[in-house]
């Protein structure tokens, strides 16, 4: 190595690892070098991650003519934002949109309560097999979604209501409820059992001590469990493609599915411009929640 | 104090709704399923009994062989890819990084979030051959290669939804892996660099051990989702061209609904029933023997 030591560190040969901050050139320019690996790994890793979505944005702005003849990462000869309009009607995206939003708020609201609840009382309360109704619920988290449609297509049909919202929200709400009553009852074990016990001197049920101590008492683990929950049930396609197969019913994945077949295999732009603007509405929700998220959903998976 | 927290009223207002729910829509389809095995039609054309003839089909069925072993070698590669590289990335997190990671963190996240269809129709363009080059090939053709017909072959295929399944979900890994590592208290990780450890050393000694719950509940996490892909193959591939890139959830979901065969679309689920809870069942084992060393 060609380092220039001063001659103090020389005479004594030992780097004066204890002063960083008197660095001579030649140590200053070490560290620069050293840091080099990182920073190409760090701008390997955003352009990996970010130059599709960037790509994904220049091309929903290109006419047809435009992507057939150029290289797909030049920019737009003109700027076509009227992609977003067609995109916008011809996808149907109002209907999907709003049809995926009255799938899954109901479905969140419930598995929250009905979670929140359950777990509560396989927590707090005490009584026999408890411990076994915890595990059975947790054996839900291993049934693929594959083994439990037939017979509930079958049911459904039969009692008429395959042609409405009904089938996705029972079927969210129920196979969102394992991981949510276990992460409820994990996050519940933490609470000392007293402070619901001394609700009950007051004169109130064990009930009553749920919805006004219990429940707000898991303001985050709600928030946590809406999370984690409003992604899986937001991007499920197995469900949604078996009893959202009907045109009305659509979700915002099977539309964009049924769009990108249809329609968008011969219009490249309004079908790049129809997963930006599903793709942005993540986005926004991303910007103010991201940490949340991340955490909340990286909770999901350990307590899973 | 027992008989206030054993409040019958109680148990039953607050578990009765989640247990009815979870037991019509999980617990009775589950043995629905099962019975159904038995016959074949559907709801529309009407069942008729067949006694074990499904499983008969089921063993001399030829693509049920191709689905299994994609769906085994689709899991297996998948969940060390995410394992592996979302260490890679938590290491990089907690140990280079350190402080200023957020922003990285953030930004690798991000497409965890976005919808698998959405990511698939990106990827059939990036990937595109005809009838113009995506970006993949147009690079390697700048750097004078031929261009490739990605989706047009089954080994092909199956890299781009790798690579895809891998873009979409080590921001994940990573955030998980790298939780896990905050648990490892600085203070031995100074100690041991006091004592002299070198960065390898570090790793292999302090760091990789220390790691090893944290590696374990994501590889959990992981083969449980993998063994399940549905979406991002049906929506990339569509589990083509021909069968090729067919796991056993999506050969279900066609034989069920478009070849309108219940019977035997619940007797693929069957098999793919049993292979979760064979992996459930071996981590669980192997789980007990880790916490009685």
């Amino acid at each position: 190595m060609t380092t220039t030591l001063d001659p103090e560190t020389t005479a004594v040969h030992t780097p004066r690892a204890f002063e960083p901050h008197h660095r001579t050139p030649g140590q200053a320019i070490a560290h620069v070098l050293r840091r080099i690996p990182t920073w190409i790994t760090i701008a390997f890793l955003l352009l990996v991650t970010l130059y599709p979505l960037f790509w994904m944005v220049i091309n929903s702005l290109k006419t047809n003519a435009d992507f057939l003849s150029n290289p797909s990462y030049a920019f737009p000869e003109e700027w076509h934002w009227d992609n977003y309009v067609i995109a916008w009607e011809t996808g149907n995206l109002a209907t999907t949109i709003s049809n995926s939003l009255i799938v899954t708020i109901p479905s969140l609201i419930l598995i929250v309560l009905l979670g929140t609840a359950a777990g509560y009382a396989l927590e707090i309360l005490v009584f026999k097999g408890r411990a076994m109704v915890l595990l059975i619920f947790l054996a839900g988290i291993m049934i693929p979604g594959q083994m439990i449609v037939l017979p509930l297509f079958n049911a459904f049909f039969k009692l008429g209501i395959n042609n409405s919202y009904l089938p996705m929200i029972l079927i969210y709400t129920a196979a969102g409820l394992p991981l949510t009553v276990f992460m409820m009852a994990t996050y519940f074990r933490a609470i000392p059992r007293e402070i619901f016990e001394a609700a009950t001197i007051d004169g109130a049920s064990m009930t009553r001590s749920f919805f006004a101590i219990g429940f707000p008492m898991m303001r985050n683990a709600v928030i946590t469990v809406a999370i984690v929950q409003f992604f899986l049930i937001w991007n499920d396609l197995l469900i949604a493609l078996i009893f959202g197969g009907k045109r009305s019913l659509n979700t915002i994945q099977v539309g964009l599915l049924n769009f990108s077949g249809e329609y968008g295999a011969i219009n490249y732009g309004p079908l790049f411009a129809a997963i930006c603007i599903t793709t942005f509405g993540i986005l926004i929700l991303y910007l103010f929640l991201n940490q949340r998220i991340m955490k909340g959903l990286a909770a999901g998976a350990v307590k899973g | 104090m027992k008989s206030v927290l054993g409040d019958r009223k109680a148990i039953t207002l607050l578990l009765t709704p989640a247990l009815l729910v979870y037991t019509l829509i999980i617990l009775v389809p589950v043995f629905w399923s099962f019975g159904l095995t038995f016959f074949t039609g559907s709801v529309l054309t009407g069942f008729e009994f067949t006694g074990l003839k499904n499983f008969q089909r089921l063993l001399g069925d030829p693509y049920v062989w191709d689905a299994f072993w994609f769906t085994v070698k689709y899991a297996i590669l998948m969940t060390l890819l995410q394992v592996v590289i979302g260490y890679g990335l938590a290491l990089l997190y907690q140990f280079v990084l350190r402080r200023s990671s957020v922003l990285v963190r953030t930004l690798v996240f991000f497409p965890v979030v976005l919808p698998t269809v959405a990511i698939a129709i990106l990827y059939q363009k990036l990937f595109q051959s005809a009838p113009s080059d995506g970006l993949v090939n147009e690079l390697l053709v700048n750097v004078g290669l031929q261009s490739v017909d990605w989706l047009g072959a089954g080994t092909t295929a199956f890299v781009v939804i790798v690579i895809m399944d891998v873009w979409r979900s080590v921001g994940f890994y990573g955030v998980l892996i790298f939780s896990g590592l905050l648990d490892i208290p600085d203070d031995i990780i100074e100690s041991a660099r006091i004592d002299g450890a070198k960065s390898f050393k570090l790793f292999r000694h302090i760091i990789l051990p220390m790691s090893l719950p944290i590696l374990f509940a994501s590889f959990i996490f992981s083969i449980n989702g993998t063994i399940k892909v549905f979406d991002s193959v049906f929506a990339l591939t569509g589990g083509g061209p021909g069968n090729s890139t067919t796991p056993l959830t999506l050969y279900m979901y066609r034989t069920a609904f478009q070849y309108s065969d219940f019977g035997y679309g619940s007797t693929i689920a069957l098999l793919l029933t049993i292979m979760c809870l064979v992996v459930t069942l071996l981590i669980f084992r192997s789980s007990r023997r880790d916490n009685t060393v």
